[in-house]
Order: C-alpha cells, then sequence, then structure tokens
C-alpha cells in the first residue's frame, strides 16, 4: 500500500445536527447580510467615520486570507518539493484555500459601499499602482482564478465517463464528456505553471496584506504597526498553514467518523515549530529594535491584546509544538493547532480594528449584532459547501478500510 | 533531502530582503515633496477667528450637493459646546478652544490638501487625485466604496455616507475646485470670512507670508507653520497663537505616510522582477527535485484513473 489512500467522495449522509445548526447559522447570517444591502452599513454595523474598517475586513478578508494559507503551504511542500507523503492532504487544502477565497470576495461584497463596482480594479484605466490595496485585490482575483484552475483536475475526475444528464439534456452527455477530457488533457499538462503561480500569487498578496494599515503609521498601536508587518504577515500565514490543514483534516474526521490521519499529520506538525519559530524571532527582533517592548505593560486594551494573541495564542502553541509527544498526540496537536490559528485571528484583527486608534473617535467600535451574525454565517456557509464538494468530489482519502473492500 | 529546508529558509529570507528595502523612506520624503513649485494653498491665521460660521455657510452654499442647511442654522453658537468634526453634511466645521487671558480659540477645519496625500496612494482605483494646482478631489463613479482611504488619512477628514445603501459617497472638501479654484478663483470660504482669517495663493507665497508675520508679532503666534513640513506638507497652513496639540492637530513627522508604504510596494514589484525571480527559483526547485518515478507525479495524470 502507497502513503496515500486515493481520494474518494465521503459516502455517508448530510443531514446531521451539525448540519442543521450550520444552516440555522446560514440562515441568519444570510439575513442580516441581505438587510445590509437592502438598508445601508448604518443599518446594520457598528462603522462609522472614524472606525471605517471593522469586523468584516479584520475577519471575513483579513483573517481568511491568511487561514486559507493551507492552499499554497501544502502545495509548496507536496508539489513543488514533492513531498509524495503529503498528498492525501493537497485536495481538501485546495478546496479550502478555494472556498476561503471565495468567501473573502463574498465577505467583501457585503461591506462595499458600492460592491456593484468591485471590477473596477481591473479596468486598465482604474489601474492604480501606488495601492496596495489594488496590489492585493489584483493578486487574490488572479490567484482565486488559478486555484479554480487547480481544481479542474478533481472535476474531471470524477465525471469524465460519468456524466449522464437526465432526459433532453443528455444530448449533451458527450460534447461535455469531450470538453471535460480536453480541459483535463490541456491543463494537466500545464498545471504546474498554475501550481508555481499560485506560491507566487500568495506570497505577494499575503505579505502585501501586512502592508495595508502601514499607511496609518500614526492610528495603530505601536505594538502592531511596523514597516516589517507585511513580512510579519507573510511568515504568520505561512506558520499558519499546517495548523489549519491539521484543524481541518481532524474535524473532517471527526465529523465523518473516521480516525484521524496522524501519519500525515504528526510529520507535517513538524514543519510549525520552525515556521512559527521564524515569525517569533521577527516579532520579538522587530519589538526589541524599534523599543515597542515599553508598551507590553501599559494596561491597554492594544497590550492585553498582545499578550493574549502573541504570549498566549502563538508562544504557547510553539512550545507545545516543539514536543514529539504533542505532535504524535491527536488531541495535543488538534490543541496547539487550534490556538495558533486563532491566535492569528486576533493578530488580524489587532491590526485591522482593535490596535487601530483613529484620533477624534468618540467611542471604540466593537462589532455589531449584524456583523457577528454575517461573519458566523458565512463561515457556516463555507462549511456547509466544503461538506458538499467533499460528498461529491473525490476529495479526501478513501478510509482505509473500505479501500480493501473494493 | 535535508537542503529542502535550508534553501526554503533562504527563500523566505530573500522574500524578506525585498520588504525591508522598503525601509529608506527619508530620502523618499525629499523627492516627492519637491516638484509641487505653483500649488495653490491658503493661509488660515487662527487669531483672527471669532468663530461667526459664515465659512460653514458659504461652504454649504456653494456646494451644491450637500444638503441644504437654513441661513440662520449657521448663527447658532451653541454648536461650539462640542468638538465637531467634518460629516456627509459639512465639508468644514469651526471649532473652540480655550484660548489665552480666557478668551475662546476658535479653529477652522476641513480637508488640508496633503501634498503627497495619504487618500490618493491608498484609492484602489484613483477615484482621488492630486489636481495640479492642489486641490485633492473625488470621482464617486470610480469608487468601489472600500473607505480604504478614510484609514489611510492622517488627519480622519473623509467622511462616508453609511447611511446611503446603493450610492454612498466619500465626502470631503472639494477646495472647490470645479466652480473656483481650477479658475484660479480662490475657494468659497476664503472669500466669505469677514475677518479674513484665510489668504488663498501660491503656496511657496504663504509660507513666506506666514514666516513675515511670525517674525513681527512674536508673542502672537506659536513658532511654527502647521502644514509646511508636516506630512510632506499640505496644501492648508496654519498660523496659531496656542500650540497646534491643544487645538487638535496631530503631532507628525516629515514623512508623508505614503512614503512608507509606496516604497515597499514599488520594490516589491520592481519592473516584477522579485515576482518573477521566485517563479523562476520555485521552477528550478520543482524540476530538479522532481521523481525520477513519473507515476507518482500527481500532475502528470494517471491513465488508470479514468476507469
Amino acid at each position: 500500500m502507497s502513503f496515500h489512500e486515493e481520494p474518494a467522495p465521503v459516502d455517508k449522509g448530510f443531514f446531521t445536527t451539525g448540519v442543521k445548526i450550520l444552516v440555522v447559522l446560514m440562515v441568519t447570517g444570510v439575513s442580516f447580510g441581505l438587510y445590509r444591502m437592502g438598508f445601508s452599513l448604518a443599518s446594520t454595523t457598528n462603522l462609522n467615520d472614524q472606525y471605517p474598517w471593522g469586523m468584516w475586513i479584520g475577519v471575513d478578508v483579513a483573517s481568511g486570507v491568511a487561514l486559507a494559507a493551507g492552499g499554497f503551504t501544502t502545495a509548496f511542500l507536496a508539489h513543488i518539493f514533492h513531498r509524495e507523503h503529503y498528498h492525501a492532504i493537497l485536495r481538501p487544502a485546495l478546496l479550502t484555500a478555494m472556498l476561503g477565497y471565495t468567501f473573502v470576495g463574498i465577505g467583501l461584497m457585503f461591506d462595499l459601499g458600492r460592491w456593484y463596482n468591485i471590477w473596477h480594479p481591473s479596468l486598465p484605466m482604474m489601474w492604480q499602482g501606488n495601492s496596495v490595496l489594488f496590489e492585493v485585490g489584483m493578486c487574490v482575483m488572479v490567484y482565486l482564478t488559478v486555484l479554480y484552475i487547480e481544481f479542474i483536475p478533481v472535476a474531471t475526475e470524477r465525471f469524465i465517463g460519468r456524466v449522464n444528464l437526465p432526459g433532453i439534456l443528455s444530448v449533451l452527455n458527450n460534447p461535455i464528456d469531450e470538453f471535460l477530457r480536453l480541459l483535463d488533457n490541456t491543463f494537466g499538462k500545464i498545471m504546474f505553471l498554475f501550481v508555481i503561480a499560485g506560491v507566487v500569487l500568495s506570497c505577494l498578496h499575503q505579505s502585501s496584506l501586512g502592508t495595508l494599515m502601514v499607511i496609518a503609521p500614526y492610528k495603530v498601536h505601536p505594538l502592531y504597526w511596523s514597516l516589517l508587518s507585511p513580512l510579519f504577515f507573510l511568515s504568520s500565514a505561512i506558520a499558519v498553514g499546517y495548523p489549519m490543514v491539521i484543524f481541518e483534516s481532524m474535524i473532517a474526521s471527526k465529523s465523518f467518523g473516521r480516525k484521524p490521519e496522524m501519519h500525515i499529520l504528526t510529520p507535517l506538525a513538524k514543519f510549525t515549530p520552525i515556521l512559527l519559530g521564524i515569525y517569533i524571532v521577527l516579532k520579538i527582533g522587530d519589538m526589541i529594535y524599534r523599543g515597542t517592548y515599553v508598551y507590553l505593560f501599559e494596561g491597554s486594551i492594544q497590550s492585553w491584546m498582545f499578550w493574549i494573541e502573541f504570549g498566549l495564542l502563538t508562544v504557547v502553541p510553539f512550545l507545545m509544538l516543539l514536543s514529539s509527544q504533542v505532535r504524535s498526540s491527536a488531541g495535543w496537536l488538534f490543541a496547539a493547532a487550534t490556538m495558533y490559528i486563532f491566535g492569528v485571528l486576533l493578530n488580524r484583527c489587532a491590526v485591522f480594528f482593535i490596535a487601530y486608534k483613529p484620533p477624534f473617535a468618540e467611542k471604540v467600535y466593537f462589532p455589531a449584532i449584524g456583523e457577528l451574525a454575517l461573519t458566523i454565517g458565512l463561515i457556516a456557509t463555507l462549511i456547509l459547501i466544503y461538506r458538499v464538494f467533499v460528498t461529491i468530489f473525490p476529495i479526501l482519502p478513501a478510509p482505509a478500510k473500505e479501500a480493501v473492500q473494493e | 533531502m535535508g537542503i529542502d529546508r535550508r534553501d526554503f529558509l533562504r527563500l523566505l529570507a530573500g522574500i524578506g530582503c525585498y520588504t525591508v528595502i522598503g525601509k529608506s523612506t527619508d530620502v523618499w520624503a525629499d523627492i516627492r515633496t519637491v516638484g509641487h513649485g505653483d500649488i495653490l494653498g491658503v493661509l488660515v491665521d487662527t487669531t483672527f477667528c471669532v468663530g461667526c460660521r459664515t465659512c460653514e455657510k458659504a461652504c454649504n452654499q456653494i456646494n451644491k450637493d450637500l444638503p441644504r442647511k437654513l441661513p440662520e442654522s449657521f448663527e447658532d453658537s451653541s454648536v461650539f459646546e462640542k468638538r465637531r468634526r467634518m460629516t456627509t453634511d459639512s465639508y468644514t466645521v469651526v471649532n473652540s478652544y480655550p484660548g489665552k487671558k480666557n478668551r475662546q480659540q476658535f479653529v477652522k477645519f476641513q480637508c488640508m490638501h496633503c501634498n503627497d496625500p495619504a487618500c490618493v496612494s491608498a484609492c484602489i482605483v484613483g477615484a482621488l487625485t492630486k489636481e495640479d494646482n492642489g486641490a485633492v478631489r473625488y470621482d464617486p463613479w470610480k469608487c468601489i466604496g472600500c473607505r480604504y482611504c478614510m484609514v489611510a488619512c492622517p488627519f480622519q477628514v473623509p467622511a462616508y455616507e453609511y447611511s446611503n445603501a446603493f450610492t454612498p459617497q466619500v465626502r470631503k472638501c472639494t477646495f472647490c475646485f470645479e466652480l473656483r479654484t481650477s479658475k484660479g478663483e480662490m475657494p468659497a470660504c476664503v472669500e466669505a470670512c469677514p475677518m479674513e482669517v484665510m489668504t488663498f495663493g501660491k503656496r511657496k507665497e504663504l509660507i513666506k507670508i506666514a514666516r513675515k508675520r511670525i517674525k513681527r508679532y512674536p508673542d502672537r503666534y506659536v513658532p511654527h507653520i502647521y502644514g509646511e513640513h508636516e506630512l510632506g506638507g499640505t496644501s492648508w497652513l496654519y498660523l496659531s497663537s496656542l500650540p497646534f496639540e491643544d487645538i487638535d492637530f496631530p503631532k507628525f513627522g516629515y514623512t508623508s505616510t505614503p512614503g512608507y508604504t509606496e516604497p515597499i510596494q514599488h520594490a516589491i514589484f520592481k519592473n516584477f522582477i522579485p515576482p518573477l525571480t521566485l517563479f523562476a527559483v520555485l521552477g528550478c526547485f520543482m524540476w530538479f527535485l522532481r521523481p525520477q518515478d513519473k507515476k507518482s507525479e500527481p500532475l502528470l495524470r494517471e491513465e488508470g484513473q479514468e476507469k
């Protein structure tokens, strides 16, 4: 038996209790989203002239991009460095990245005042090369396309030779099949270009996302403002890639009643202390160089945030993952991965709105119910679509026992 | 394959270097602020201001897209009980501060029309532009409503129509560009002011005037022209008898805020060399580390999978 089991569609009932809860969250969130679309940002959010960016940018967009980093980090390991051992996690990571970025786009639509102009940055007459946001936007747009292209082989594998439309549509069966084979042939040969492009684009926009707030040096708390911010964003995104893959893999295994894939996840977790170590060294080095440690004990929200986000949810999981016992224990590994994921989430929220201290602000921003509901609703929808995809497409490795029976 | 990880780290370091290059911002600031030779500006001598709010009224009357207010409403002096900020309804406001000798010190605020505007640099679609005469303008038809300009503006000037569901706009002082300053005429607020608080003219000349006033009346002014150097300079310049921090003018460095982001941005994208280099390096790894056994290569389709 080879290292990796062949991926196969999941054969399990769809409407579990968990799924029903997700549906409720989705409906609630989407209702708030539609309300915002019909009745403006003011009706749904606590945003104002002092705080133009809030939870939707911090969580849906910035954290969404960071936590979708599993896609390119896994592609880097398995495709570019050809670590065959990790092929089983490629497709789940790709799917998460693809859905993650799709939802970054959807989430952004709710935040944009003139969402119907979202395509404007792609018009050459409106290109604005000085804008960091323009670069982020373009990279994300192109990367999303690349992710869909990378997904083509999964779709063609599932449907080639199995296109079976009902009734009158059946005349299309053959043309569609031919088309799928053509897609498969064309992209199969040049896929390596897209894989590399995906990694390059990710490095570019992950770092540029960190450059965004560099333009507000007088507003962002010194603990969270640094010229090295792009490097922090890139290195922390790279570091959170594998914990995210571990987190999802374990949740998927649990949800589908399978054993956690520890034979892949344990060796994968070995990279994290190294990658996380780079981020921690950079961050502490920058802090010493700029002397910002003086703010650590000022007792402000930002300093507490730093202790929680960096101390508790970054350094602690780093120390945990140094131990091989933690890496080989499903429970501990899950705990460490989850902690760092929340560390990244809080870090992005900190940079984009918690550490954002505008002059003349009358009160501190706190997300409104509508903002929370839509964010949670979008995450629930993402998980639901993930579940639909793994049920339709060969993404998760088939459980070992069933594979033997076949 | 012990070499992989080390090279991987080296690669990361490489990406880091491109980012760090962006640190030489001081040189940048100088290049950017020169060349705005003939831009126009307004010198606001706050020591003359009596808080009559005529400038607010004139602004409301000339800007047809602002909600009309009754002329009498501008005679209400109770507004000074609170420090106001510019809103979607008003491009300029006058605030009151405790001044010398128990007198009130009034200060007019509006967009500063920076020499190197953060909002213009930030805007994803170029909806905000810096005109040759110094005005910073907004084009709602390009705008996507991301509000990054508001995040970027160090003076916290742009206001947003959050209550407008379908066509919200960013609102800020236009420097009366279309109706007046593009033709060389002075902005409405400058013309309306009965106390001649404001002087309209070439920014260079205004700085000379301001210097003369400070030199001639050293007791009247703090020896500082706010906006001469702040953030690379602004078209609107201020003189004050009180320290500027006391009248809500933040203390800023001389480097414009785009002076921090643009060097990073342009270093990463210099002729597309860094991204293409990264692409080539990754391509080399992918090629040279490829497994000899072709069957385990997932990117080459396996014939057996078609069934």
